[in-house]
């Protein structure tokens, strides 16, 4: 199939001025941009269904006349929906103008800080990634659980008799609580 | 067999309610689930001792060829009865546990019995993806049993340790399930290990299947997820950690070493991990102070030993593999329930505190004296036999190379010495009288164990001495499985309490002798091992991978994220415009031949729609610039009305004017000019990249009719069209017939964008009340008279507008227009399906006839034109336009395939109706929805907001409203 020279260079021209202004940081530049690229991109795949022919009615054209039905259809719901997609960008405007007065796309600072970020924040760990050692000294003190013999110093007669007594990864906690 | 599968789905989904009638004691009719599979097994029996086996084939997936294919064998069944016996057993036991009050229990009972099933599926499962569905099922109950409410810290990280292992270790053994799979031809286990086929594929998926099975067992160096897996209550730690879930990867490796233990590389692994861990478990677990560690540790030592048994490919290991682990599964979960009739009872599991238990309750000492005499290998239990009959097959075969034996015999001798190191360890940890230690019961215990509580450890032990003299009987269902595998000893070795004097005799009295001295040297052995002991171990290592990957995440977010859009799009400009870019340089079909237009008129349009472009880039005024960018719309609607494309040029119209509405409500409150924001230099970079993409995407625009060589899908689609869906508007058809289901999914992004528009501006609900007028009145909110509007009056709401912002001519004519907009909707509504027009097109118009009323009346005026909420109108159209479908279905179509009613009907003459006419239908309310959903946040509430503020005094204004706005 031949193609047109009009079509393709109008379709480019759209391109060309929509991306440059979704490049914009205005929100508002940003949404033409869009509605820009939305057009083109309608106008492309029309124009890539072939050369134009008649409107694809029966009784108005014999099949063989038709034009393409089906890349029309997807540009008919393709157009609702760029309409669609505006209508909330707009919204985000608003959203925008009421809570900061402006209409910008700001520099993401959460992604900044990421960038800025070493290892870990204390705030954000996960409990995945805490050591094991210090799980057991800080979070669980040793027979803690072992409450019975409360009367006793636990530790230090444990202490005095497992002299040099290896203790191992884990300590765990009753499951029970019997240490009323 | 898949009737009791169902039947534990339905109890663990029932548990939670059973739980709330009757409390724990819910805990006792569970069992019955577990139970009944349990007798259903036994009565299978005869058919599976005499070689058969039981066979079950549900059509799961035709498509895609997927079965769940269960089949019943020797092994098969073994397995199910550990798992449904000791599963009822400790269902049983969870009835005493738990106390009447304790929380969560609901929650448990219910997983509980769905891991049963889940793992009872596993044994059964012969279709390698539905055994891959349960093991990976198995995983996930064992981290919703670890983890519990998910309120301890250490319950949640052993949880996800777990988890993350096995999933990894699982989703290894999924892809080389895939791989022998395909290397043999079939999905079924049993055609596999028939016939495995060879070659490298064979090999490497026999590798990832082990990588599954190690990380399941808990081999070394994966072990250390067991022992903190005991973070989950004892019951859990008896039944998945030590009687089931941990024993799927000694079943895996028992299913496949019939075909499989001659693979290259299998003994290697299976052998020298069994042996390391085996020796390592046992060392660990001679330094516990916590019972339930020290059993944790026990588990993986014997596990390896296990796993060494099963996989060494020989008929002699693996009929001492199968008693081993009935034996072990009954000593060890008996193990781990009397640790918890201890735990429950004292509320200390620390051997070092725990002194004179044994007297105060002889019932449980004996219990677990039996048990830990089954796992040591003393006579007459089945341990014993198991053990006997291991050592013998190493001394004579078991494996084919002799030094591998003999190797293996070593080790397996000097893991028996730790094993019964601390098995009378753990007898003298728990219950012996300790020198200067008060007794741990002081006078009563705290909670004295009842028979029900004892019940379960008590026949599992029981079981494990009956088991042993009654070995011979065992013999006849293991030997079964046995003889699938070659027999490398001289002669076949059957189970029996006694084979006379033998040299596998004297080993077991040296382990016994063994283990003895290492318990009674055992302060000298402590020291020793605290001298031996290694900084580094597997769990730091876990960590230390985490954190790196933690890093390297932060890392590569870093780089990557810079925190600015147009740096991000312009990256994705690059990278579209070197890919595709380049192919489209070097490889496309550029067109041979050339055409100026279509016709004359398609340029001059073209050339005004490039205009406007051009114009719109350097624009900054707000409202100009989008008016500029609409005459491109507008242009596009007259270029598709040359191409022959009436519909989209109407939809585009319509599009294009709301749009500029929109952008009216919306920029009104926004100041005129935009101001500039960007260096030159930027501005060069963006120009470069736009004039780049727009000449990449010309090309494209060119080539693409060059590259259509085939016939078009929809050279039918007419003929179709007036056939089947009976329309004579072919797009029409196309989208609410031929195509619906994208029109529908096309829909739902409409609904989610319009619910988008609303909830951004409303913010705290989807929408706010319908402003009447009138209502304001009455709620004494506006007491202006003015205001009020009478009803009989046509447009009556914009008196309620101030006087400055009505226009007579305007509400004149929209007196005039608004009917006849709406009847010309519905008219293009119902002749869409013959003529230009359709749901979109007419719900547009319709949105505009709102439109209308909304600027001449105001926020008032639109309340009384619609009075009905937006989110209903969405809402009902999506389920006209899904019910269609239905429709269609119940007819006898495919779903959304057009059904058609025609008939005389008076007046009308001969009328027909397609179902797709509901289909259009829903298009039309849902366009009428995203409308007046717009209209309703942008215009009314806006001016609604405005107005509020205006009556507001600002300093009055708390910040969080200032926030809410």
């Amino acid at each position: 199939m031949t193609p047109t020279i009009v079509l393709p260079v109008v379709i480019g021209g759209l391109y060309a001025a929509g991306v440059y202004l979704l490049l914009d940081r205005s929100l508002t530049r940003v949404i033409l941009g869009f509605i820009l690229l939305g057009n083109a991109t309608n106008l492309l795949l029309l124009s890539s269904s072939g050369p134009a022919m008649l409107a694809p009615f029966f009784g108005y054209a014999e099949p063989e006349e038709m034009s393409d039905p089906l890349p029309q259809a997807l540009v008919l719901t393709a157009i609702v929906i760029t309409f669609g997609v505006t209508a909330f960008l707009l919204a985000m405007v608003h959203r925008s103008w009421r809570l900061v007065r402006q209409e910008v796309i700001e520099v993401d600072e959460e992604d900044r800080r990421v960038a800025a970020r070493q290892g870990m924040d204390a705030d954000d760990v996960d409990p995945d990634d805490i050591d094991p050692n210090e799980l057991r000294t800080e979070d669980r003190p040793a027979g803690k659980g072992n409450t019975l013999h409360s009367d006793v110093d636990v530790e230090e007669q444990l202490a005095r008799r497992y002299d040099g007594f290896a203790s191992d990864d884990i300590a765990l906690p009753p499951t029970r609580r019997g240490e009323q | 067999m898949g009737l009791l599968l169902l039947l534990h789905l339905l109890a663990a989904v029932g548990a939670p309610l059973l739980v709330r009638w009757w409390g724990r004691q819910a805990f006792l009719a569970l069992a019955l689930v577990p139970a009944a599979a349990f007798g259903w097994a036994l009565t299978q029996l005869g058919t599976v001792v005499g070689g058969g086996d039981v066979r079950e084939t549900v059509t799961w997936i035709p498509a895609l060829d997927l079965q769940i294919a269960l089949r019943l064998d020797a092994l098969a069944l073994t397995f199910a009865a550990l798992v449904t016996g000791v599963g009822a057993l400790v269902l049983v036991y969870c009835a005493r546990y738990f106390e009447p009050d304790d929380e969560g229990v609901g929650r448990f009972a219910g997983v509980m019995t769905a891991f049963a099933g889940s793992m009872l599926g596993l044994v059964l499962a012969d279709d390698v993806l539905v055994l891959y569905v349960f093991w990976e099922l198995t995983t996930v109950f064992s981290f919703l049993l670890i983890g519990g409410s998910g309120a301890k810290l250490a319950g949640r990280r052993a949880a996800s340790q777990a988890l993350l292992l096995t999933t990894a270790g699982g989703l290894a053994m999924l892809v080389g399930l895939l791989m022998i799979s395909s290397a043999s031809g079939s999905r079924l286990l049993s055609e596999i290990v028939a016939d495995p086929g060879s070659g490298p594929v064979l090999v490497a998926g026999t590798m990832l299947v082990l990588a599954g099975a190690v990380t399941k067992s808990a081999m070394v160096p994966f072990h250390f997820w067991l022992p903190a897996a005991m973070e989950a209550p004892t019951p859990v730690s008896a039944y998945l950690h030590a009687a089931a879930m941990v024993k799927a990867g000694i079943y895996l490796v028992a299913r496949l070493a019939p075909g499989f233990a001659d693979v290259p590389g299998w003994r290697p692994v299976v052998l020298g991990l069994g042996v390391a861990t085996m020796l390592i478990g046992g060392w660990r677990s001679l330094r516990q102070n916590d019972l339930k560690l020290l059993l944790a540790f026990s588990t993986v030592s014997q596990l390896g030993f296990l796993i060494t048994l099963v996989g060494a490919g020989s008929e002699e290991l693996a009929a001492a593999g199968l008693a081993m682990t009935i034996a072990h599964a009954l000593s060890k979960s008996t193990l781990f329930l009397s640790v918890g009739v201890i735990d429950h009872a004292t509320g200390v599991r620390d051997l070092r505190l725990l002194s004179g238990l044994g007297r105060r309750m002889p019932a449980l000492a004996v219990i677990s004296t039996l048990a830990a005499a089954s796992l040591v290998g003393l006579p007459p239990f089945l341990g014993f036999v198991g053990k006997e009959a291991a050592f013998t097959a190493l001394w004579e075969g078991g494996v084919p190379d002799r030094l591998t034996a003999v190797v293996v015999l070593v080790g397996l001798v000097l893991g028996s010495v730790f094993t019964a190191a601390y098995c009378a360890r753990y007898l003298w940890g728990a219950f012996a009288r300790k020198p200067g230690l008060p007794d741990s019961a002081p006078e009563e215990l705290e909670h004295h164990p009842g028979p029900l509580f004892l019940a379960a450890p008590a026949v599992l032990a029981l079981a494990g001495l009956v088991a042993g003299p009654a070995s011979p009987l065992l013999d006849h269902l293991v030997v079964v499985y046995a003889e699938t595998l070659p027999l490398i000893a001289p002669e076949a070795e059957h189970l029996a309490l006694w084979h006379g004097w033998q040299p596998a005799l004297g080993l077991s009295a040296l382990t016994l002798l063994g283990g003895a001295a290492l318990f009674a040297l055992r302060s000298p052995f402590m020291r020793l091992q605290h001298r031996l002991a290694v900084g580094a171990s597997a769990d730091e290592g876990y960590w230390n991978v985490l954190q790196g990957l933690d890093r390297l995440a932060v890392l590569v977010t870093g780089t990557t994220q810079r925190g600015s859009l147009p740096a991000y799009l312009g990256t994705i400009l690059v990278v579209v415009l070197a890919l595709p870019g380049s192919v489209l340089l070097f490889q496309a079909p550029w067109p041979q031949e050339w055409r100026a237009w279509d016709t004359p008129l398609q340029a001059v349009v073209g050339a005004v729609v490039l205009i406007a472009a051009a114009v719109a880039v350097p624009l900054r005024q707000r409202l100009s610039a989008v008016l500029v960018v609409g005459v491109t719309g507008y242009g596009l609607a007259l270029l598709f009305v040359l191409h022959g494309a009436p519909d989209l040029a109407l939809t585009q119209f319509l599009v294009e004017t709301l749009s500029l509405v929109v952008f009216v409500l919306v920029l009104r409150k926004l100041p005129s000019d935009i101001s500039e924001r960007h260096r030159p230099v930027e501005r060069t970079i963006r120009a470069v990249l736009a004039i780049s993409a727009g000449v990449l995407m010309a090309g494209v625009g060119a080539a693409a009719l060059g590259a259509r060589t085939a016939t078009p899908v929809s050279t039918d689609i007419p003929e179709l069209a007036l056939i089947e869906g009976h329309g004579e508007n072919v797009v029409n058809v196309i989208l609410v017939d031929i195509r619906a289901w994208d029109t529908l999914g096309e829909l739902s992004v409409l609904v989610v964008a319009a619910t988008g528009v609303a909830s951004l501006v409303f913010l705290r609900g989807r929408t706010g009340a319908v402003d009447r007028p009138g209502e304001e009145h009455a709620s004494g909110a506006d007491p202006t008279e003015a205001r009020r509007a009478p009803k009989s009056r046509w447009l009556s709401a914009s008196s309620s507008l101030a006087p400055q912002r009505r226009s007579v001519v305007l509400e004149v004519a929209t007196r005039f227009l608004f009917h006849p907009i709406v009847v010309f909707s519905l008219f293009l509504l119902f002749s869409g399906h013959n003529q230009p027009g359709g749901g979109f097109a007419g719900g547009l118009v319709a949105g505009l006839a709102l439109v209308l009323r909304y600027l001449a009346g105001g926020r008032y005026e639109l309340g009384e034109a619609a009075r009905v909420s937006p989110g209903l109108l969405l809402g009902s159209g999506l389920l006209l336009a899904g019910g269609s479908g239905v429709i269609s279905l119940l007819l006898g179509g495919a779903a959304l395939e057009s059904a058609y009613f025609s008939g005389e009907v008076p007046v009308l003459g001969s009328v027909s109706l397609p179902t797709a006419l509901f289909f259009d239908v829903g298009v039309y309310l849902i366009v009428v929805g995203l409308v007046l959903d717009v209209l309703r946040s942008l215009g009314a509430e806006q001016d609604r907001q405005e107005d509020e503020q205006d009556q507001q005094d600002p300093a009055e204004t708390a910040p969080e409203e200032v926030i809410a706005r």
